[in-house]
């Protein structure tokens, strides 16, 4: 109920912004088109990376700033006494960040369906759990206490396109080096580029129990992390 | 209500609260004074469970605030002083996102709201962006919010700084209305008028100690009991009194000589005295005598 109720405030305030959708949607396009232009790449593993790209960028783009942004304008302290603990805040920005990404998700999704590609329905779950995983990153970015959102973006920046060049969305992971391979390995966008690929028909990279329980790790830990971290820094901000 | 027993906490180092201990009583508006950095807003924090005090205890409803935070917040209303509401939600937005965290129902929640925005006055405003809203306004919804849980204690800091006359009358008659109510009010303030009309007890902190507590009437005894003659002349003259606008104010115990000693300063000077009348000592001068450690 109260996570709701954080959940309903981020969107009204953060997600339902114009601007913020217009980017979520166009910063994937753009990387994809940069990419696929020139390349004679089959459709349906360029669909499934355009959807990786979408899921993870929506879903890390806005979660990082909601604390910084809320320290700057003094709104947290007026949260921060309501009778809500830090998991309250931290579950209802994962969840209004996991809807973001998954709205956003349909996007290529009907793309890929309208170029008559089809998919497994395998790709709900994966969206929905990488949703959660990513969103939980993105909180995690935040959990460093400063309150200029740019600082905030500026760390999330620094990982967050890193990992698409890790992480098998433009060049598939067995053409990596060993070396490149290791560290894709490490990146929790790996694992739901594969499962995307797989549901798009393509053979993937890991065993798909393999890319779930990696991912539902991911998502456990990263969680739990940013939860810890922001009880630490969120009374640092007011 | 609330026990307060030795609290210290320290940032970076630095004590800001020393071993602060006061008691508020159920149904009692009690004023925590103090000039800036003394440790208010600190004290505000730690009843409120926003920060954990380094040692003491702190009670609030019988609860152990740094055990059950969340317990505590359920039954106090807050008002902090440097806390925003979201502006780029209505007001009926932020009261509901309010209520929400209270896990308040939301039938029952659009009944309080409406009654609340009513109360205060900006009902016709509930469906307007807070950031086109007036500071008198902001604070206004403010209170109510303080308000939308029926809290037991409510925790006012500055509520009134920097708002009309209108607005802080407005919050001052609620403040008592409230007292009616049984609700118990602790109230940070630098207006002492205010602080004098409205609380029942009062405790000063200075530099992270709590230096007097009392009645208003009580602190302004604490000073010494000194009348305040206050005087006014035609023209501007060398008077040993401490000057306030056209007036001048000086402190004694036998206002009759001071009286006379006035008029027989006006006529070897042949300056025609105005108005001359006696008051007891506002509870700002008292307070301004407490802190230079004259008592």
């Amino acid at each position: 109920m109260k996570v709701l109720a954080i959940v309903k405030k981020d969107i009204l305030i953060y997600y339902s912004k114009g601007p913020v959708v217009i980017f979520g949607i166009l910063l994937p396009v753009f990387l994809f088109l940069a990419f696929w232009v020139g390349r004679n790449l089959p459709l349906n593993f360029l669909m499934a990376g355009l959807i990786a790209m979408t899921v993870f960028f929506a879903s890390t783009s806005v979660s990082p700033a909601i604390a910084p942004w809320e320290g700057q304008m003094r709104t947290l302290e007026r949260l921060l006494t309501y009778p809500i603990d830090v998991k309250t805040i931290v579950l209802g920005d994962v969840l209004a960040s996991t809807i973001f990404g998954i709205v956003l998700s349909l996007v290529p999704i009907l793309i890929a369906l309208a170029l008559n590609l089809s998919m497994n329905v395998i790709l709900v779950v994966g969206i929905i759990l990488s949703a959660v995983c990513f969103s939980s990153l993105g909180l995690l970015f935040s959990a460093y206490p400063s309150n200029i959102p740019a600082t905030v973006m500026m760390i999330s920046a620094l990982v967050r396109f890193p990992l698409i060049f890790v992480s098998g969305i433009f060049i598939p992971i067995d053409q990596l080096p060993p070396l490149g391979q290791c560290i894709a390995l490490l990146s929790p966008l790996t694992y739901f580029t594969d499962i995307a690929r797989f549901s798009l028909g393509l053979k993937p990279f890991l065993p798909l129990s393999i890319d779930f329980t990696v991912l539902t790790l991911y998502t456990i830990a990263l969680l739990y992390t940013s939860i810890k971290l922001h009880e630490r820094a969120l009374i640092r901000r007011i | 209500m609330i026990k307060v027993e030795g609290v210290e906490k320290s940032f970076d180092g630095r004590k800001v609260l020393k071993g602060v201990s006061f008691r508020v009583k159920r149904g009692e508006i009690f004023g925590y004074l103090g000039p800036n950095g003394a440790g208010k807003t600190t004290t505000v924090r730690i009843l409120t469970g926003l920060i954990k005090p380094d040692s003491g205890r702190v009670f609030v409803r019988g609860f152990d605030v740094v055990k059950n935070p969340v317990k505590v917040r359920e039954r106090i209303g807050v008002l902090p002083e440097v806390a925003n509401v979201y502006p780029d939600l209505t007001a009926w937005q932020n009261l509901m996102l309010a209520c929400g965290l209270y896990g308040i129902d939301k039938r029952v929640a659009e009944g309080r709201c409406e009654r609340l925005l009513k109360e205060f006055g900006i009902y016709e405003r509930r469906n307007s962006k807070v950031k086109t809203f007036s500071k008198g306004m902001k604070q206004r919804l403010m209170f109510c919010i303080a308000m939308v849980c029926e809290p037991e204690i409510v925790f006012l800091d500055e509520p009134t700084s920097g708002l009309d006359v209108a607005s802080a009358r407005m919050l001052r008659r609620k403040v008592l209305e409230l007292k009616d109510t049984g609700v118990t009010v602790f109230l940070t303030s630098h207006n002492m008028d205010e602080v004098d009309m409205l609380c029942d007890r009062v405790a000063i902190i200075k530099d992270g100690r709590i230096i007097a507590e009392d009645s208003p009437d009580g602190i302004k005894e604490l000073v010494g009991g000194d009348i305040a003659v206050e005087v006014r002349f035609d023209r501007d003259v060398d008077f040993f009194g401490e000057r306030f606008g056209d007036r001048y104010v000086l402190y004694t115990k036998d206002p009759n000589e001071t009286i006379c000693s006035i008029v027989e300063f006006a006529k070897e000077r042949g300056v025609r005295i105005l108005s001359i009348n006696t008051r007891t000592p506002s509870l700002e001068e008292a307070f301004i005598k407490i802190l230079g450690g004259e008592v």
